[in-house]
């Protein structure tokens, strides 16, 4: 199971790295989602994975080892604080889109003279 | 104890206030009457850790390691007294240089939201929260450089967002990389596992990648691309507050964990975070050279600044680190000082290019007092708080035979020295040149644009004259970070 | 989009989201849910309609309310701080009170529901918030 999630995480690291390399911004915004699930899911199998056992469950039997809640806790907050830093990068390109009419990243060379 | 997490309680107070608070002058008072009661906390915070001891408190009644644990130390402390400071005087600043482009609650809300992320990063003992009070500060900021929302600050606020996002994905990584080899989150605890055990190479890939998320947020060389880009189209308010605060969080986290928990492999971090240092001065200094914008002079002046704390946690000695810290509240205080100038000047004539602009010395001598006051202090005269800092990083440098980045930092001083004198000279001494008016908005100064200059050059003056009292709270910090057994016994009894 | 099916049993869905969104908060305490998922539920099931119709049904008062509602859950989320602080419990902590109510009987209510029920009104706060910048141009 590590193995396969290690293979994917690889993938959308490949992914996120080849799309933020692209030269549109909403592409780039959709790279920054692929990094933020790759990076969700490592630290989701930091500990490992256990599969089929509960975290701490009221009247659950203890055979065997239990799931680590802290990586799912940390998985949780990293998820909603990257909606929240998604929504904002595309509320933010829209109004520059509507501002200026292009989604050229090359074009932004105005700030850097 | 509780008063040890009123430096977020207090700006989250606030925060519910100006989210009901529609546009007044009453949110201004309100925002001020907000800074001197983060003052006064934390002035009472660092004067309990003095007296008392390190301050804990495990939020929610949970034991570290378990549970979130708030931390105040001495190098907290201090953080906690210059963001204070700062935030003040941004407070009474914002008065005359928010009123007319933005709605009040927005600016106010954010602002609020900001300190609250700082402060937080600085009092946290949970690496995990620290990467949420860092989230915390990158939205808010978000926001604040595109408040406005002109074609100038929405290029500059995606510049800022790609890269801080892209760091702020690294630190999480580099966090679920450490979680997996330690089991842990909790910062003493984690010193406690890394000092006993020497498994470096196990720790290196996470080492890594938190070095290149901090170096990221606090602009050191290679990373720093993003601060020129954006810094100077915000409102001068704000960039003001983002250079006292943002890259300072940055390089607190980076002292913060070069110091407690990477300590494996120290000869190879070490010498990269000195080579690092050395190229960021220069680079930072020479790039301000070739500029005329104030903003941008001063943008470029924060980046070689930033070489000169990395320096001192490079070098790595009590004495060092201690330079690091004072250099590190010398330069939040003087910095912010510049810009708050640089958005005065701009307001008397009315444009930020230093070749449109002259004559300010017979015009206003007292902004001119303003000025030299910080400059100097930048440059590093005696008896002002930069002459010192500088010092003693020179000195612990030479003592422990890091010559090559003595020499770049003293080269940077002089480019230091040069670039404040280029604004100078063409801010103040050069005759206001033909064709442009000497007050095209008919601006006039009221207390509320000087007196934030005032007090943040007071406490520059009285820095470099009670320098030897500093110095002892900065060596304090610094012989506690190095050797930090207090700090993980607190924390961890 | 423009599916009359969908157009049609809009009201309907929305008050099973609603409902839904509900249950999700109060069971989120020990059970998969909690605050954050009912509040994203609840302030989809309201801003509903725009993705039914056009971005413009939605009523574009709720932009001005999401401030509101935003600072409603911030309060709750403080309130929720209070009793650990008066009955000198360590910060945080979470207190319980159980009563009993008629009809329902007894109720265990504490800190940490009020605590959800914040996150639930500022999460909704903030899906109106997020929709608004992200459908009306400024």
């Amino acid at each position: 199971m590590e193995i396969t999630l290690a293979i994917l995480i690889g993938l959308l690291y490949a992914v996120g790295a080849y799309m933020i390399l692209r030269r549109s911004i909403l592409k780039f915004i959709i790279g920054i989602i692929f990094l933020s699930n790759a990076t969700n899911l490592l630290v989701f199998i930091s500990s490992g994975i256990v599969a089929g056992k509960p975290v701490f469950v009221k009247g659950a039997r203890i055979d065997g080892p239990l799931a680590d809640p802290l990586p799912q806790a940390l998985v949780l907050t990293a998820i909603v604080i990257g909606l929240g830093i998604v929504v904002f990068s595309l509320a933010l390109k829209y109004k520059f889109f509507s501002e200026t009419g292009t989604d050229d990243l090359d074009q932004l060379k105005k700030t850097d003279e | 104890m509780i008063t040890t997490a009123l430096p977020i309680l207090v700006p989250f107070v606030f925060i519910i206030v100006f989210l009901f608070l529609r546009s007044s002058r009453l949110t201004q008072w309100l925002s001020l009457f907000g800074s001197s009661i983060l003052v006064v906390v934390s002035v009472y915070l660092y004067s309990r850790v003095t007296s008392i001891g390190i301050q804990v408190l495990h939020v929610g009644g949970w034991k570290a390691p378990f549970g979130i644990s708030l931390v105040i130390d001495h190098l907290s402390g201090i953080m906690l007294l210059a963001t204070s400071v700062i935030v003040l005087s941004i407070s009474v600043y914002s008065f005359s240089y928010i009123e007319k482009q933005f709605p009040f609650s927005r600016f106010y809300l954010f602002f609020f939201a900001l300190i609250m992320g700082v402060n937080g990063a600085f009092i946290t003992g949970d690496i995990f929260n620290l990467y949420v009070w860092f989230e915390v500060i990158l939205m808010s900021s978000f926001v604040l450089i595109t408040l406005g929302s002109k074609k100038a600050q929405l290029e500059g606020g995606i510049k800022y967002m790609a890269l801080n996002i892209f760091g702020s994905l690294l630190f999480l990584a580099g966090l679920g990389l450490l979680y997996g080899q330690t089991g842990t989150l909790n910062m003493a605890h984690l010193a406690a596992i890394l000092r006993e055990e020497q498994h470096a190479l196990q720790v290196n890939p996470a080492t890594i990648l938190f070095f290149v998320a901090f170096g990221i947020k606090a602009a050191v060389f290679p990373l720093f691309f993003w601060l020129p880009a954006s810094y100077h189209t915000a409102n001068i308010t704000i960039t003001s507050l983002f250079s006292g605060l943002l890259t300072k969080v940055g390089v607190y986290a980076l002292i913060r964990v070069f110091t407690l928990f990477f300590v494996q492999d120290q000869h190879f971090w070490h010498n990269l975070i000195l080579i690092i240092a050395g190229l960021t001065m220069l680079v930072g200094g020479l790039a301000a050279t070739s500029q005329y914008e104030t903003r941008k002079i001063l943008s470029y002046h924060i980046i070689s600044q930033i070489g000169y704390m990395i320096m001192g946690l490079g070098i790595f000695t009590p004495l060092a680190v201690a330079g690091a810290i004072f250099f590190m509240v010398h330069n939040m205080v003087a910095k912010t000082n510049t810009f708050l100038i640089s958005g005065v000047i701009s307001r008397l004539k009315g444009t930020y290019q230093l070749k449109e602009v002259g004559g300010l010395f017979i015009q206003n001598p007292l902004l001119a007092i303003l000025f030299i006051i910080p400059a100097l202090s930048l440059a590093g005269f005696p008896p002002l708080s930069g002459f010192f800092a500088k010092f003693i990083l020179f000195k612990s440098g030479i003592e422990n035979h890091n010559y090559l980045i003595t020499a770049a930092a003293l080269l940077t001083a002089m480019l230091t020295l040069y670039s404040m004198t280029k604004i100078w000279i063409e801010a103040f001494l050069k005759k206001q040149p033909d064709g442009t008016e000497a007050n095209p908005a008919q601006n006039k100064l009221s207390v509320f644009d000087i007196l934030p200059s005032a007090i943040l050059g007071l406490i520059s003056v009285a820095m470099g004259v009670f320098a030897g009292n500093f110095f002892g709270m900065c060596l304090e910090a610094a012989n506690n970070l190095i050797n930090p057994v207090l700090y993980i016994e607190t924390m961890l009894q | 989009m423009n599916s009359i099916i969908l157009q049609l049993a809009e009201k309907y869905i929305r008050w099973i989201f609603l409902i839904f969104s509900v249950i999700v908060l109060i069971r989120g305490h020990n059970q998969p849910g909690g605050g954050f998922i009912a509040g994203l539920l609840a302030g989809l099931a309201i801003i509903f309609k725009g993705f039914a119709f056009t971005p413009g049904h939605v009523n574009p008062k709720l932009e001005n309310r999401s401030q509101i509602l935003i600072g409603a859950g911030i309060l709750a989320i403080a309130l929720s701080f209070i009793p650990s602080v008066l009955f000198g419990q360590p910060f945080m902590q979470g207190s319980w009170f159980i009563f009993s109510l008629p009809a329902i009987g007894s109720v265990k209510a504490g800190t940490p529901f009020l605590f959800d029920i914040g996150v639930f009104l500022a999460i909704t706060g903030v899906v109106f918030m997020f929709f608004f910048s992200l459908t009306t141009p400024k």
